[in-house]
């Protein structure tokens, strides 16, 4: 069974020649057809995959509000759109893509479909909860399209009192009890993966034998489950306060508005890191089967997880420092947010150190993890100039801090998600997609992206608040510049929504091991795995990433 | 819960004398199950704590902010009742342990003994409670439906009086059936003149988290019978033993988190007052 393709640049074509012994015929996508057999699924492969359609809708959904933001700003008068329109506009690009894309994203779809298989057991740990964690993220997508279809919010994703609670209109009630539903959904979620990668590892499977997707993963549910219930009890906060007419965060009875602010980034800040932490393991995997090299610094990419999920907890009042934090506190949360940058650092370097003398390819994944690398690297350094106190005075709620975000959570989460996606297509499918497409359309969200976003550091510089739908004549080019660059990104984004459904129906079937990595998913199931991921206990020898066997079986195939 | 129930035909495994009933396909035994309920529990116990915990925030940021009003808000809780509860409290953790011990050592009638004992101790701290809260509706104490701070000082201030030389027991008593002197609810515009004073507003927000902790704390409870039920329900059929015992231990920690929710709530909200030495 040495279905080990060596040559990763003729990836589609080899695809079939060593097939020596025939494929089971069941696999996890054909063992059951009945549409109740996807819906009630408790298998942890197709709950990812209903998750995928569900954030893939999400996606364009969220993405069709931030075009209806872009085309407001070709123009400095808001002529598209009234004043209130665009507040909702952007309310619903935010809780949409925060919510209801970026956060199950990676860990509801690649962590459901992978991490049992990475650590060599047969599903997660609570399948029914898994089931349980579709359905209420599914219920509170329900909860924000009805907020939606009653006229909207106009708060902004971060639904501040008193924007929420005085001046709000009836709807914030329901979109806030959408984002209370499927905060339990994320909460089900890492609550699933901890204990699964705690209690469920394969016999020899050790910690530290573990891919970094998975250390990744690990992290992200830690922040899942100590994050969460603070939103949740916040949003229910603001619910009495609604309901009851007191002041918990109203000043006129008493109440205290920056509490709100507090306690919603306690929970809101660490989620960046929900968001982002999954697509730093994502990277991992990638540089390492790409360059055919063990990851440089293993350990300490494995810590660092760890520690960016603990330095994300302490830092959330840096979105406060312009809300009267006192001068002391603001310098603790400063220096602490400058602190985040350390692990992050480390991961990049460890990256780069193992892209050296690696046998790098340029198999499409691959091209998404440059591109993740080089915009998670510019993302991470503006987050500086906001850490740093003087500067944030004058950056804070303009677009530089909009185009900050962008580049950690659309140009590294995104690019992330989109290389994983890419990378486990041919094992979650079984099909190979089209490489030169795939390369093309990386290249499209790279160069689309830098454009849609690069020109918001200089907008933002330049004084350009965030969230106004107008603007001096003077900025119109760097916007215009902009929104073309959005357009680009669109097209980016939206051709993998073409071929790669395509390559599921009509694809080459695809190897085991199309790109020759080492973790179990390659080496020990099929593509597409079978019902129960193993025919027989994974063997855990070695360190995770040794492609000295690899080497050695390829050696005996090409002689 | 199902019996296990292998579609493939290959080795499933190693242990071939069959499986326990009460084990899920995807784990490799018992004890793995075991540890993996046990540790999804505590998991979910963790988030219960970050729950609580912006409550208590909330709780801690506003008690440094009008620490006087609060221990005044504070006087206006029962503190006997408020122990009584405790105790019935910390009882029916007792009966939850006894349970858990019950199933290990396999005797389903006790595990249903101790299961109902748990239950009915949690009922008496709820009905405790609904005399608690059918109180503060009377004198007004609960913010949005009638709140009115003055009123519920002068009320309060009355029955001190009146019950000074009762004897403990019948004061006890009372506060279950004793009946109030009829006053004139407040008026409508006594009510909007006492909303703009800040000392009432502090205090409404004192109730309101009282009200909010208490309800969400009492809500856990509620939740606590269904599950009680349903592993009472399983043990009725003979489900647990010293080879499987699972589920009611994992019930067993999630009730005596419970408690020590209230363990929290009873100092902080009950004996603020008397513990800063105001009002009385």
């Amino acid at each position: 069974m040495s279905a080990i393709n060596l040559d990763r640049r003729v990836v589609g074509e080899a695809a079939s020649t060593h097939e020596a012994t025939p494929k089971p015929a069941t696999n996890y996508l054909n063992h059951e057809t009945t549409i109740a057999s996807w819906l009630l699924t408790l298998d942890h492969k197709r709950i990812g995959l209903l998750y995928l359609v569900g954030i893939s809708l999400m996606f364009v959904l969220g993405g069709a509000f931030a075009g209806l933001i872009r085309l407001e700003l070709m123009t400095p008068k808001g002529d598209l759109l009234t004043g209130d329109v665009y507040n909702k506009s952007f309310t619903a690009h935010g809780v949409v893509m925060i919510f209801l894309f970026l956060i199950p994203s990676i860990p509801a779809v690649l962590g459901n479909f992978l991490l049992p298989i990475m650590i060599g057991t047969k599903d997660v740990a609570f399948p029914r909860l898994n089931l349980l964690s579709f359905y209420v993220y599914a219920a509170g997508g329900v909860f924000l399209a009805l907020a939606l279809l009653l006229g909207g919010v106009d708060t902004g994703w971060t639904f501040y009192t008193p924007l929420s609670s005085t001046y709000a209109n009836g709807n914030v009630m329901v979109a806030a009890l959408g984002v209370f539903v499927i905060g339990f959904s994320s909460i089900l979620t890492g609550l699933n993966f901890v204990v699964t990668i705690h209690r469920m590892r394969a016999p020899g499977m050790t910690w530290f034998r573990m891919p970094l997707f998975v250390w990744a993963m690990y992290a992200t549910s830690l922040i899942q489950i100590l994050g969460t219930p603070v939103v949740a009890i916040t949003i229910a906060l603001v619910g009495f306060e609604r309901f009851l007419g007191v002041g918990i965060f109203d000043p006129r009875l008493g109440g205290d508005p920056i509490l709100f602010q507090h306690l919603f980034w306690f929970y809101s800040h660490p989620a960046v890191y929900i968001m982002i932490l999954p697509s730093l393991g994502v990277a991992s995997e990638l540089v390492s089967t790409f360059s055919r090299k063990g990851v440089f610094g293993y350990h300490i990419i494995a810590c660092s997880s760890i520690a960016i999920a603990i330095f994300g907890f302490v830092v959330w009042a840096h979105h406060m420092f312009t809300s009267g934090l006192s001068q002391y506190a603001a310098m603790v949360f400063s220096v602490l947010t400058f602190s985040v940058a350390i692990p992050s650092g480390i991961k990049v370097f460890s990256w780069l150190a193992t892209m050296y003398k690696g046998s790098v390819s340029l198999a499409s994944p691959m091209i998404f993890f440059f591109g993740f690398i080089g915009l998670f690297t510019i993302g991470g350094m503006t987050g500086l100039f906001l850490s740093t106190l003087g500067t944030d005075i004058h950056l804070h709620d303009t677009y530089f801090v909009v185009a900050h975000f962008h580049y950690i959570m659309v140009g590294g989460a995104i690019m992330g998600f989109m290389g994983g996606i890419h990378y486990w297509w041919p094992k979650i499918t079984g099909r190979m997609y089209n490489e030169t497409l795939a390369k093309i359309s990386a290249a499209l969200i790279f160069v689309g992206f830098n454009f849609t976003f690069f020109p918001q550091f200089f907008l933002g510089y330049m004084g350009m608040p965030r969230r106004y739908h107008e603007y001096p004549e003077e900025l119109q080019v760097l916007n215009v510049l902009s929104t073309v660059g959005a357009s680009v990104l669109a097209i980016g984004y939206l051709t993998p929504g073409i071929y790669l459904p395509f390559s599921f129906f009509f694809g080459k079937k695809a190897p085991k091991n199309p790109w020759g990595a080492t973790t179990l998913e390659w080496t020990e199931c099929e593509s597409p795995p079978s019902p129960h991921n193993f025919d027989h206990n994974p063997p855990v020898y070695d360190h995770v990433y040794d492609y000295s066997t690899l080497n050695k079986e390829a050696a005996v195939v090409s002689h | 819960m199902s019996a296990t129930n292998t579609k493939s035909d290959t080795a499933q495994s190693h242990d071939n004398h069959g499986h326990h009933p009460s084990l899920a396909h995807h784990f490799v035994s018992l004890e793995q199950q075991h540890e993996a309920n046990i540790l999804g529990m505590w998991m979910f116990l963790v988030t219960e704590v970050l729950f609580f915990g912006g409550l208590f925030t909330a709780y801690t940021v506003y008690r440094l902010k009008f620490n006087t009003m609060f221990q005044e808000a504070s006087n206006q809780l029962d503190i006997t009742l408020g122990c009584l509860n405790t105790v019935v409290l910390i009882l029916s953790s007792l009966t939850m342990a006894m349970a858990v011990r019950s199933a290990q050592i396999g005797k389903t009638k006790q595990i249903l003994n101790y299961l109902g004992a748990t239950a009915i101790l949690g009922l008496m701290f709820l009905g405790v409670k609904y005399f608690e809260w059918k109180h503060d509706f009377e004198i007004h104490l609960v913010p949005k439906a009638n709140f009115c701070w003055d009123y519920a000082k002068e009320r309060r201030k009355e029955a001190d009086h009146h019950e000074k030389d009762k004897p403990f027991v019948s004061k006890l008593i009372g506060k279950f059936v004793g009946h109030h002197e009829e006053h004139a609810p407040p008026s409508a515009a006594e009510i909007a003149k006492d909303h703009k004073n800040p000392e009432s507003q502090q205090a409404r927000i004192f109730f309101v988290l009282y009200f909010a902790m208490t309800g969400i704390h009492a809500l856990h409870m509620i939740i606590g019978f269904g599950l009680i039920a349903a592993v009472a329900y399983w043990a009725s059929r003979g489900t647990y033993g010293p080879e499987y015992y699972t589920p009611v231990e994992v019930l067993g920690l999630y009730w005596h988190f419970v408690d020590i929710v209230w363990i929290f709530l009873f100092p902080l909200l009950y004996l603020l007052g008397a513990h800063l030495g105001a009002g009385h």
